[in-house]
């Protein structure tokens, strides 16, 4: 067992609340989401989900509860072989949906972020920061209870950036808990909105 | 900012109407057919069904000959008279004659004359035979009822009591033998069935496990996006039941075109020893129509077995990869 990462490190996220998480690389903002997510059980502590204890959710729950989750990763985890359309259809295609249901919220979404021409791409060919835009519809298109986004401006320049953060807060406004993990300054700068700074394994919040 | 708000709004009212369209263009795959079931899967399922064919054809033709068989014996049985030193053979015969045609079940009971047992004897003794001159053994065959099979044990003591020399023969032993035959052969036969069936699941393991490993990427994006297992299971199913569904049919065409060969084979040679030989043995060397339903059968059970144990091993895959090492991010 290596060192740890995080330690005493005590946090509430309320509902409809809106954080950016930040800290220099290698800090533990991939692993506090991790954690958050449910891909990563804690050494030790104590987490709660959805006023649910973590270590009680079973391998059943976990899917149901992971809807409620929308995950935008550092490294996108698109599907190469699906389409930029199918792959930001995925969620829905496997809550067992129709695509005739669904087809053209999809689009529109797509449209939304500029992907309107490269719906039928496959991602390999895609820029970073196209990629980055349909990682960011993936997570959103079920509009999720909380959207935990690793650097979800990384690849984009600063004005698509300002767009896609506006796309956040809008998700915001409608009820979704957003948690932005980034280092980049000048993004927290628009918003004035609580800040997580990770340093050392600890903690500070500042609201 | 007001045309997001109304995007989203929009999105939500859409997606909890959940209004359902049977119309759909055609998605591909989540995960993608070429990197699963290869050929090699596939071509090793042909040659599971195809064996396991052929040994169910085998299966149906001993139990349909050892059944022709049986009920021909069961239909006759013979009474000899060997011949003595002033025995009268005709009265004999007669007399044999007539005690078992007085038992009911008995349909008819005719005395082999003369000619016709010398024609029995003329391959060992030729031509132009006087009977009568040789110490030669008489028959009269007793046809049966083989609904109500007469009372042999009580015949037989009347044969014994009033003809000298007679002796009953139902072919009770023979029968026996071909029952007892046929069924240890029919029980090998299901036997070799059975482990070829195991050993085409295993296959299945081997590769859907295989295919598990390669996809891991695949299965991790599902789990993050709220696939449950069974979703998952199901995507991998549908290639392994279309490969499955594959293989068996090919394996099952191909058993029926050696069935239809052997048909073929045996009524072209009818006249050959080889032929002969095996019509001896089989009757006319044909798979009946039981066979070829088998072999549907086969067709089905190795698809459907193919596409369940996939379900399985899929589902204790993923319990596995759970509980060994979580995903990462
Ligand atoms: N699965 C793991 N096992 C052990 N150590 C890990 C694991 N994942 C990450 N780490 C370590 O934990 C530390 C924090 O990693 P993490 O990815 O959370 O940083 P980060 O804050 O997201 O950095 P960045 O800004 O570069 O993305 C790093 O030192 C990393 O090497
Ligand atoms: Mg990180």
């Amino acid at each position: 067992m290596g060192p740890e990462i995080l330690r005493d490190v005590s946090f509430h996220l309320p509902e409809r609340s809106f954080q950016f998480l930040s800290g220099p690389s290698g800090a533990g903002k991939t692993t506090l989401l991790r954690l958050l997510f449910m891909s990563l059980k804690p050494t030790r502590g104590l987490i709660t989900i959805f006023g649910k204890d973590r270590s009680a959710i079973t391998r059943t729950e976990l899917p149901l509860l992971r809807r409620n989750i929308g995950v935008v990763f550092q490294d996108f985890r698109l599907l190469d072989h699906l389409t930029t359309y199918e792959n930001v259809a995925l969620p829905l295609r496997v809550r067992g949906r129709e695509e005739a249901t669904y087809r053209s919220d999809v689009i529109e979404l797509l449209k939304w972020v500029g992907l309107g021409e490269r719906m039928h791409v496959l991602p390999p060919i895609l820029s970073g920061g196209e990629k980055q835009r349909a990682a960011i519809a993936r997570a959103l298109i079920e509009q999720p209870r909380i959207l935990l986004a690793d650097e979800p401006t990384g690849n984009v320049d600063p004005q698509l950036a300002r767009r896609l953060l506006r796309l956040l807060i809008e998700l915001n406004r409608l009820g979704t808990a957003v948690v932005i993990a980034t280092h980049d300054l000048g993004l927290m700068d628009q918003v004035d909105a609580r800040r997580m700074v990770l340093s050392g394994g600890r903690l500070e919040i500042y609201d | 900012m007001t045309e997001t708000r109304r995007l989203l709004k929009n999105l939500g009212a859409r997606l909890s109407s959940g209004a359902r369209d049977a119309v759909s263009r055609k998605q591909m795959p989540i995960v993608p057919p070429d990197n699963v079931a290869g050929r090699a899967m596939v071509l090793v399922i042909a040659i599971m069904t195809f064996l396991s064919c052929l040994t169910l054809g085998a299966v149906t033709l001993v139990r349909d000959t050892a059944a022709t068989w049986q009920t021909q014996i069961a239909r006759e049985a013979t009474i000899q008279i060997k011949p003595e030193e002033g025995l009268d053979m005709t009265a004999a015969l007669a007399q044999a004659r007539d005690i078992a045609a007085s038992y009911s079940g008995v349909l008819d009971a005719s005395i082999v004359d003369a000619q016709a047992t010398a024609r029995l004897l003329e391959p060992w003794l030729g031509t132009g035979l006087d009977i009568d001159s040789l110490p030669v053994p008489r028959l009269v065959i007793v046809t049966i009822d083989p609904l109500s099979r007469p009372d042999f044990a009580g015949m037989r003591a009347e044969l014994q009591e009033t003809v000298a020399n007679a002796t009953l023969d139902d072919h009770r032993t023979w029968v026996d033998r071909l029952v007892a035959m046929a069924r240890t052969t029919v029980t090998i036969g299901m036997s070799a069935l059975v482990l070829m069936l195991s050993a085409t699941a295993l296959t299945v393991i081997f590769a859907t496990r295989g295919a598990m490993a390669g996809n891991g990427h695949i299965i991790e994006v599902l789990h993050f996006v709220g696939a449950e297992a069974p979703f998952i299971a199901s995507q991998f199913r549908r290639h392994f039941l279309l490969a499955g569904m594959k293989g068996a049919a090919a394996g099952g065409i191909g058993a029926i075109l050696v069935f239809i060969g052997f048909y073929w084979w045996s009524s072209r040679n009818m006249a050959t020893p080889e032929a002969d030989q095996a019509t001896a043995l089989f009757g006319n060397f044909a798979i009946g129509p039981s066979g070829y339903i088998g072999v549907g059968a086969i067709v089905i059970v190795i698809a459907v077995l193919t596409a369940a144990t996939t379900h399985v091993t899929v589902l204790s895959y993923l319990k596995s990869v759970d509980s060994t090492h979580p995903d990462s991010m």
